[in-house]
């Protein structure tokens, strides 16, 4: 938490953002100001910077292309005018409502995909240039899940904010709920009990188990391989029981609360979770170790959605996507709190940047949640589950990051004289990753994209909020 | 190929016996609300407070607000209100949500039945839901519930679609996408409504940014609370529509 953030010159503002090796984890703006979270993964630290702006500003796009998506959003959300931004329109509005870059030429051609879908997935929509097979640009329009979250948040919290926070990316529910809690905690100056924390930890890492199982059966399946997708879809259930064992609910909902978690572990639960789990990466092994060593699967992985190191560093990409590019970018390592403290995750990474990458460090990464959560049954803290919240401290601000399954999910909250929420920003993990996608899919073919769409797999909700 | 076989015989047979056995589900699932009225005290507001979206009144439960969070059962000082482990909430009318008449589903007329009894192809249509509705359609075709065997398919076409599967509460940004998805299933056709949020708005009620759900848009023949309900009470649902629970 910190009070009273003093506001710099615009120019230092910019010189501060565009400096120094920090990464934007959040660009927003409120009123006639900005604000920005800075995060340096090396140091460890977490920066808040503000500016007043007026209307308009240079844009940092140019520079920065990691800002891209911020700026628009500044754009759309406050009508500050960032100056120069090369592709300046609402990153939230429906589609057909703005127009899309295009390719002009005799054989180009262009492609509408969405917002409906042909799976059971949510609604967004994709433009693509393409001449024949080849896809020269493809552009992601977005907003179609907007239902007005953080609008909403401003004045809060009150009853129903935690549903918000368990509802912005439905899949997400524990770490959306997980910020949300530190954010408020760190404002009530309240400290959450260490049984609590392991157990947020583990429903974390459960959280992160059933999707990534659940992507590895989806990119099976999307390359025509049948056996892993009809395990993983099963075996993705099984771990969605495992929170469900904690609490009822196999998103964890009612779970992670303010001050700690409303469900505790009994010494029973805990063997029967710990026997699941252990029979779960069992499972999921058998069903991983057939991609690796199909040679079919692997033909359609390996080089296809390829994004270098570098491409990933400029767009500021975050969690799996990232570590795919061999970049070691994980908020569990780089900013732990909670249990994350106490416990270090290794850092999953591969060099590759394909599709073969994401599905490789979703593998490595079901390994290493097996091996936390099985740790954390071996020692659970004992004590209290929760404690009782306090007030928000008034004209204070506080930030959260937390590493959830699709990578960092930061939190910010702003609060008035009262202590409620003048300014709430979400930034969900999507909201970094979706260019990459657009990035990836250059010089692909366009056949190619349910795959390198499914390698990603983004959330449309979290960033439409 | 070896390998694949020996995979396939470590991972077994999966399939849930439901409809046949009884389902296990988790011991702290929370299904049907009851509420013994006769416990309350006088002028006691306390589980009407507490609920995120105004789903409790003096007389009345509405299933298609509830979020079944449990906030009224923690704030209730008479433990008046509990959650019980009763997966079957579905229901055809909005009005038969509203305990304490909620009346379960029933199946569709003998014509309907005819021509959707044994094939009913489904598109799914995502407005504004938060991916937990979707994940837990999604996983009715897995080998666990094994949607297929009853004759019940999620198609990518409207075209090809007896009827709309739909979440979430209907944004304004996906209500003209819905309506055309609508108009292209042809007729007779069925619209089913997955959550609190198809249902209601869920904790989205009353956002300009929304409709309150799918019947502000077309109309709904199967209404399945919860958020996000369990794939059984989806299920259990379907099933009702079609005579085979």
């Amino acid at each position: 938490m910190v009070t009273g953030i003093q506001p710099l010159a615009p120019a230092a503002f910019r010189d501060a953002i565009l400096g120094g090796s920090a990464r934007l984890a959040a660009l927003f703006g409120d009123g006639s100001k900005l604000l920005a979270v800075l995060a340096d993964g090396h140091a460890g630290t977490i920066a808040v910077l503000a500016t007043e702006v007026g209307r308009e500003y240079p844009a940092l796009t140019p520079e920065l292309p990691a800002a891209h998506w911020f700026e628009r959003e500044i754009f759309e959300q406050t009508g500050i005018v960032p100056r120069g931004h090369p592709w300046l329109k609402p990153v939230r509005k429906r589609a057909d409502a703005t127009g899309f870059y295009r390719i002009e030429g005799e054989e180009i051609h262009e492609v509408a995909v969405g917002p409906v879908h042909a799976g059971i997935i949510e609604p967004g929509h994709f433009r693509f240039q393409c001449h024949g097979e080849d896809v020269f640009h493809l552009e992601i329009a977005l907003g179609y899940q907007h239902r007005g979250v953080e609008r909403a948040l401003v004045g809060g919290p009150n009853k129903r904010t935690i549903h918000y926070m368990e509802t912005l990316a439905g899949d997400t529910t524990i770490g959306h709920t997980t910020a949300y809690c530190e954010v408020v905690e760190s404002l009530a100056g309240v400290a959450v009990p260490a049984r609590a924390q392991a157990l947020r930890g583990i429903a974390l890492e459960l959280e992160r188990l059933a999707n990534h199982t659940g992507d590895l059966g989806a990119l099976a399946g999307d390359v025509g391989y049948l056996p892993t997708m009809s395990y993983c879809g099963r075996i993705r259930g099984d771990f969605l029981n495992m929170t469900a064992l904690l609490c009822g609910s196999r998103f964890g909902r009612g779970l992670v609360r303010p001050g700690g978690v409303a469900f505790d572990l009994d010494a029973a639960r805990a063997a029967e979770l710990d026997r699941r789990v252990e029979q779960g990466l069992r499972d999921v092994t058998v069903a991983a170790d057939l991609l690796w060593n199909t040679s079919s699967v692997r033909a359609r992985f390996e080089g296809t959605g390829t994004l270098t190191a570098q491409a990933c560093l400029d767009l500021g990409l975050v969690g799996p996507a990232a570590r795919a590019c061999g970049v070691e970018r994980d908020v569990r390592h780089e900013f732990p709190s909670g249990i994350y403290r106490f416990f270090q995750v290794p850092v999953s990474t591969w060099h590759t940047g394909d599709v073969f990458a994401r599905a490789f460090v979703r593998w490595l990464e079901i390994q290493r949640s097996v091996a936390f959560i099985r740790d954390q049954l071996k020692s659970l803290p004992a004590g209290k589950t929760r404690v009782e919240m306090k007030p928000l401290a008034p004209n204070a601000a506080a930030v959260a990051l937390v590493e959830g399954w699709r990578g960092e999910i930061c939190h910010v909250a702003l609060t008035d004289a009262q202590g409620r929420f003048a300014r709430y920003k979400v930034v969900d993990p999507s909201f970094h990753n979706w260019f990459g996608l657009a990035l990836a899919l250059r010089g692909q073919q366009i056949s190619d994209f349910p795959l390198c769409n499914k390698s990603f797999n983004l959330s449309y909700c979290g960033h439409d909020l | 190929m070896l390998k694949a076989t020996l995979a396939r015989l470590q991972q077994g047979h999966r399939t849930v016996s439901f409809p046949k056995g009884t389902p296990t589900l988790p011991d702290r699932f929370r299904g049907m609300p009851v509420v013994d009225r006769s416990k309350c005290l006088d002028g006691c507001r306390e589980c009407m407070e507490a609920c995120p979206t105004d789903a409790i009144t003096t007389d009345r439960l509405d299933l298609g607000r509830c979020l079944f969070c449990a906030e009224c059962v923690a704030a209730c000082p008479q433990g008046a209100i509990g959650l019980t482990q009763d997966y079957r909430l579905a229901a055809n009318r909005r009005e038969d949500l509203v305990l304490p008449e909620f009346k379960l589903a029933r199946a569709l007329d003998e014509k309907a039945r005819k021509l959707f009894g044994r094939s009913l192809k489904l598109r799914q249509v995502s407005a504004g839901g938060c991916n937990a509705c979707e994940a837990d359609v999604n996983v009715l075709t897995t080998v666990v519930f094994d949607l297929g065997r009853f004759g019940i398919q999620f198609v990518a076409s409207p075209r090809h679609a007896d009827g709309l599967l739909i979440t979430g509460p209907v944004t304004e940004n996906m209500k003209l996408a819905l309506e055309k998805t609508y108009a292209a299933v042809p007729a007779p056709k069925l619209v089913i409504a997955v959550g609190a949020c198809a249902i209601s708005g869920g904790p989205y009620i009353d956002h300009p940014e929304q409709h309150d759900g799918a019947s502000s848009v077309v109309p709904v023949d199967l209404f399945v609370p919860g958020c996000p309900p369990h794939p059984l009470t989806i299920l259990d649902g379907l099933l009702r529509l079609l005579e085979r629970v």
